[in-house]
C-alpha cells in the first residue's frame, strides 16, 4: 500500500492554516507559516483555487477559504448554472433522438427536473421544470443512485412505492439493477413508471469527475426500445454523447 | 458518402465563434474564443481587429473542426454573422488596422451626434438611410477617425485604406488580405452604417457629401445571402455565402420569414425585430428601419427594430461589479429566494435608453428601496428590467405596425433563465416561445450560406428545421401587470434628464 500523498497533506495544512487566521494570507505568509518554497505553496493554493475551496481576493492577492467549503456536501454546483451550460446539448439531443429531453440533480430523496426541452414535433407539450421524479422508477434517478448523487440507504430499508408491475421495489431487485448501471455507464427505466413509456440517461460529470446529475430522454416504449423490449442501442449512444459533452463544459476533463 | 456541413462564423462583442451545422440544422460542434475588451476612457469602448482575426484563425475555427473530426473540404458553405456598426479601417496593403475598432457600444461621437441632430434634423437622415443620428451607426464614428488620426483621409482618398464592419474585414482576410482580399459587406450591414440609401441599397452620394466619406474606401454592398468567393488560406476552396449583422442573422435563424413575425434576441443587450415584408414601414415610435435580409436577386425584406442598450450586461454588471453572484446563472436562484421585487426597480440605462425612448441623457436608477429590500429583491428587479424594457419596445412594434403581435420568438443566452421566461409571458401578456437552437445568430448566417450555396432548396425547407423547444404561457393576473407596469414607468421617468452635458 502507498504512503500518504504529500500534496495532500500540504493542501490540508494550507486549508487548517486559513481555517485557523481571522483575515486572508498572502502567498508568503502561507509559504513561511508552513515552512514551504512559494513556489510549492502557490501551486497547491492555484489547485485549490480551481476547486473553490480558496479564494483570493482581486485587489490584495490575499487567499482565504472558499465559498464551496462552506457548502461541502451539499450540492456545489448551482442547477440555474448546470442548465445554462447544458442547454445547447440538450438541444442537440432532442434534435437527435426526436424525444423529449430532462435534466435531473437530486433533491431531498427525489429527482428534481432543472430543465426539460420539448419532443421536437411542435404538438403541446408542458415545461417540467421544477416537478420531482421517484429516484427508484426513472433512469435519472437510477443515475444519480448509482454515482453517489443522493444516498441510497434510505432506499435500502424498506420496499418503494409501486407504479407499475415492472417497477424496482424491493432493495434487492434495486441493488442488482444499480450495479448493472455502474458497469454500463447508463441507465434506462422501461414501463416502470409508467406503462408503455421508458426513459434512459446518463452521468453528468463535474470537477474531477463527481456526478453533479443527470440527463436523459424519455418517450414512448415503442419509439426508445427495439422489438425485444431493449433501449435502441443508437438512442443510448446519442444519451451518453450528450452527457460527456456537458461534462466535458462542466470541466470533467477525462469524460 | 461524406457528410457535409454548413459553417457559420459569429464575431460577437465579447467573443468569435465557430459552428457547424448539420442538414437538419442541428449543431455539430462549437469553436469559441473571447476577446480583449479595451475601454481606453469612459465611454469608449474599442477591439482590437488583428487579435479577432488571429482567434478566428489559429483557435476559433480549428477547434470547431477537430471537435467533430471534420475535414475543411466537409465544409459546404461559410456564413458569416457579426456585431453591427464597429468600425474597422485598415491598410489595403499591409492589412494593418489603423487602430482599434471602435465599437458600436462605444460614445464618443455624442458631442457631434447632439450638433448633427441639431444643426440638420433627423428628417434629412430618416429620408435616406431610415435612421436618425445615434452614436450607435457607423459613419459618425469614421467622421471622428478623420478628425482625430492625421492624414487619414488623404489615404482613404487615394483608396489606400479601406473601411468595414467586421464581416468585411473577415471576408477581407479569409479571402487573401493583402493578396487580392474581396472587400464587400452585405445590404443588413450596410443598412447601420448611415451612408446606404434604405431604398436603392446603394452608398448614398447625399450622406457621403455629408460625412465627408471617400467612396474609395467604402466595400461592396452584396446580398446578404450568395456566394462571395472562396475562401483561401484557412479553408481553402471553401465559398463564402452569406453575412448578416447579428440580429438579422438571428432573425433569419429563427426562419421569421412572414410579415408580422418577430424575435428577440438576448445577450449583452437585446433586440427585438420584426419582419415587414417589402415594404419600408417608417416608425412614429421610435423604432429603427432597417434591411432583414435580401436573399440572392431578389427584393430585400425590410425589418423594425427596437435595440434595447442594456439586458444581460445588467446580470454582468450585478455579478462583476456588485459581486451579489458568482456566475450570470446563479441570478435565478437568488432572485427565487424571494416571492415579488418587494417594490424596487431597476432602470439600467447606463448610457442612456435606446428604443424606444432615445434619451442620451438618461442615467441608471434604482427606486424604492426600503430597509426591506434584500439581494434576492434586487435580482428580481435586475431580470424584471428585462422584462418591462420588452414591454415597452412590443408596445411601439404594435402601435406602428397594423398586426398586433400574437407571440414571440426569443433566443440568445438569457433564455436559459426560466424565471426570466415566465416574467417576459407575464408582462407582454404573450406566449413566449424558444427554438431547439437557441444559437439562433450563428443558424441564420448558416441558413443563409446555406441557401445560397443550394445546401438548402428554399425557405420553406429551413422553416421546417424550427422546432419548440420551450414555451412560456402569461399567468399574471392583469390588474398586477398594470399596476406593475405603472411602477416600471414611473422609474423610466426618474432616469430621464439626470445627465447633463
Amino acid at each position: 500500500m502507498a504512503g500518504p500523498v504529500q500534496s495532500i497533506e500540504r493542501a490540508a495544512a494550507i486549508l487548517r492554516l486559513l481555517a485557523r487566521g481571522s483575515g486572508r494570507l498572502s502567498l508568503g505568509e502561507v509559504a513561511t507559516s508552513l515552512g514551504l518554497a512559494k513556489g510549492t505553496a502557490h501551486g497547491i493554493l492555484r489547485t485549490l483555487q480551481s476547486v473553490d475551496f480558496v479564494e483570493q481576493d482581486r485587489a490584495t492577492g490575499k487567499y482565504q477559504l472558499g465559498a464551496a467549503l462552506l457548502h461541502l456536501g451539499t450540492s456545489y454546483l448551482d442547477i440555474n448554472e448546470l442548465r445554462s451550460r447544458s442547454i445547447n446539448w440538450a438541444d442537440a439531443l432532442a434534435a437527435r433522438s426526436g424525444e423529449a429531453v430532462r435534466l435531473g440533480v437530486p433533491l431531498e430523496g427525489k429527482v428534481l427536473i432543472v430543465h426539460h426541452v420539448f419532443r421536437p414535433d411542435d404538438t403541446f407539450q408542458t415545461l417540467d421544470v421544477g416537478s420531482l421524479l421517484p429516484l427508484h422508477a426513472s433512469a435519472l434517478g437510477k443515475v444519480l443512485l448509482a454515482y453517489g448523487a443522493t444516498p441510497l440507504e434510505p432506499l435500502m430499508e424498506t420496499e418503494q412505492e409501486s407504479y407499475t408491475r415492472h417497477t424496482l421495489v424491493s432493495p434487492q431487485q434495486l441493488n442488482r439493477a444499480l450495479g448493472e448501471v455502474r458497469e454500463a455507464g447508463w441507465a434506462a427505466a422501461i414501463q416502470e413508471m409508467m406503462m408503455g413509456e421508458a426513459d434512459i440517461a446518463a452521468p453528468i460529470r463535474g470537477q474531477g469527475g463527481l456526478v453533479v446529475g443527470a440527463v436523459g430522454i424519455s418517450g414512448a416504449m415503442d419509439r426508445l426500445c427495439d422489438s425485444k423490449g431493449r433501449p435502441q442501442a443508437s438512442l443510448v449512444g446519442l444519451t451518453r454523447d450528450a452527457a460527456r459533452a456537458i461534462s466535458r463544459d462542466l470541466g470533467a476533463a477525462r469524460w | 458518402m461524406v457528410e457535409r456541413y454548413v459553417m457559420s462564423i459569429d464575431q460577437g462583442t465579447m467573443s468569435t465563434r465557430c459552428i457547424l451545422f448539420d442538414h437538419q440544422g442541428r449543431l455539430v460542434s462549437v469553436g469559441q474564443r473571447e476577446h480583449e475588451q479595451y475601454f481606453a476612457r469612459p465611454g469608449w469602448a474599442e477591439h482590437d481587429p488583428a487579435e479577432i482575426w488571429s482567434h478566428l484563425r489559429r483557435v476559433v475555427v480549428p477547434r470547431a473542426l477537430d471537435g467533430a473530426g471534420i475535414r475543411p473540404e466537409q465544409i459546404t458553405a461559410i456564413g458569416i454573422a457579426n456585431q453591427r456598426e464597429t468600425t474597422v479601417v485598415w491598410d489595403r496593403r499591409t492589412g494593418v488596422p489603423v487602430g482599434h475598432a471602435i465599437t458600436w457600444q462605444d460614445t464618443r461621437t455624442s458631442g457631434y451626434v447632439e450638433e448633427l441632430r441639431r444643426t440638420t434634423g433627423d428628417d434629412f437622415f430618416l429620408e435616406r438611410c431610415g435612421l436618425s443620428p445615434t452614436t450607435y451607426f457607423s459613419a459618425p464614428r469614421l467622421r471622428w477617425l478623420f478628425d482625430h488620426v492625421e492624414g487619414l483621409r488623404e489615404r482613404a482618398e487615394r483608396g489606400d485604406v479601406l473601411f468595414g464592419t467586421m464581416e468585411s474585414w473577415l471576408i477581407w482576410n479569409l479571402t487573401g488580405g493583402p493578396g487580392g482580399g474581396l472587400h464587400l459587406t452585405d445590404a443588413t450591414n450596410a443598412s447601420r452604417t448611415m451612408l446606404m440609401n434604405i431604398r436603392s441599397l446603394t452608398w448614398d452620394d447625399e450622406l457621403l457629401a455629408y460625412f465627408d466619406v471617400p467612396r474609395a474606401m467604402l466595400p461592396e454592398i452584396r446580398s446578404s445571402a450568395e456566394c462571395y468567393g472562396m475562401a483561401s488560406a484557412l479553408l481553402p476552396n471553401v465559398p463564402i455565402c452569406a453575412a448578416l449583422g447579428d440580429q438579422q442573422a438571428a432573425l433569419f435563424g429563427q426562419t421569421c420569414f412572414a410579415t408580422g413575425e418577430a424575435k428577440c434576441t438576448y445577450g449583452t443587450g437585446s433586440f427585438l425585430l420584426v419582419n415587414t415584408g417589402t415594404e419600408l414601414v417608417r416608425s412614429r415610435h421610435g423604432l429603427l428601419t432597417t434591411v432583414g435580409y435580401k436573399v440572392g436577386d431578389e427584393p430585400p425584406v425590410y425589418a423594425l427594430e427596437g435595440p434595447i442598450a442594456v439586458t444581460g450586461s445588467l446580470v454582468q454588471w450585478f455579478r462583476d461589479r456588485l459581486g451579489m453572484i458568482h456566475s450570470a446563472p446563479e441570478i435565478e436562484t437568488l432572485a427565487r429566494g424571494v416571492e415579488d421585487n418587494g417594490g424596487c426597480y431597476i432602470v439600467p440605462a447606463f448610457s442612456g435608453l435606446f428604443a424606444p425612448h432615445w434619451r442620451s441623457d438618461a442615467r441608471g436608477v434604482i427606486v424604492g428601496l426600503t430597509s426591506y429590500i434584500t439581494r434576492g429583491h434586487l435580482a428580481r428587479a435586475v431580470l424584471e428590467a428585462t422584462g418591462w424594457q420588452t414591454r415597452e419596445v412590443v408596445d411601439a412594434m404594435n402601435a406602428d405596425s397594423p398586426r398586433p403581435l400574437r407571440q414571440l420568438k426569443v433566443d440568445g443566452g438569457m433564455t436559459s433563465n426560466n424565471l426570466l421566461m415566465q416574467f417576459l409571458a407575464d408582462v407582454l401578456d404573450m406566449p413566449v416561445v424558444r427554438p431547439m437552437v437557441s444559437e439562433t445568430v450563428s443558424l441564420g448566417a448558416a441558413y443563409a450560406a446555406g441557401l445560397a450555396s443550394g445546401y438548402w432548396p428554399d425557405l420553406e425547407g429551413l422553416r421546417r428545421n424550427w422546432h419548440r423547444a420551450a414555451q412560456w404561457m402569461p399567468t399574471m393576473d392583469p390588474a398586477r401587470r398594470e399596476t406593475e407596469y405603472e411602477n416600471w414607468r414611473r422609474a423610466v421617468e426618474r432616469s430621464l434628464g439626470w445627465a447633463r452635458s
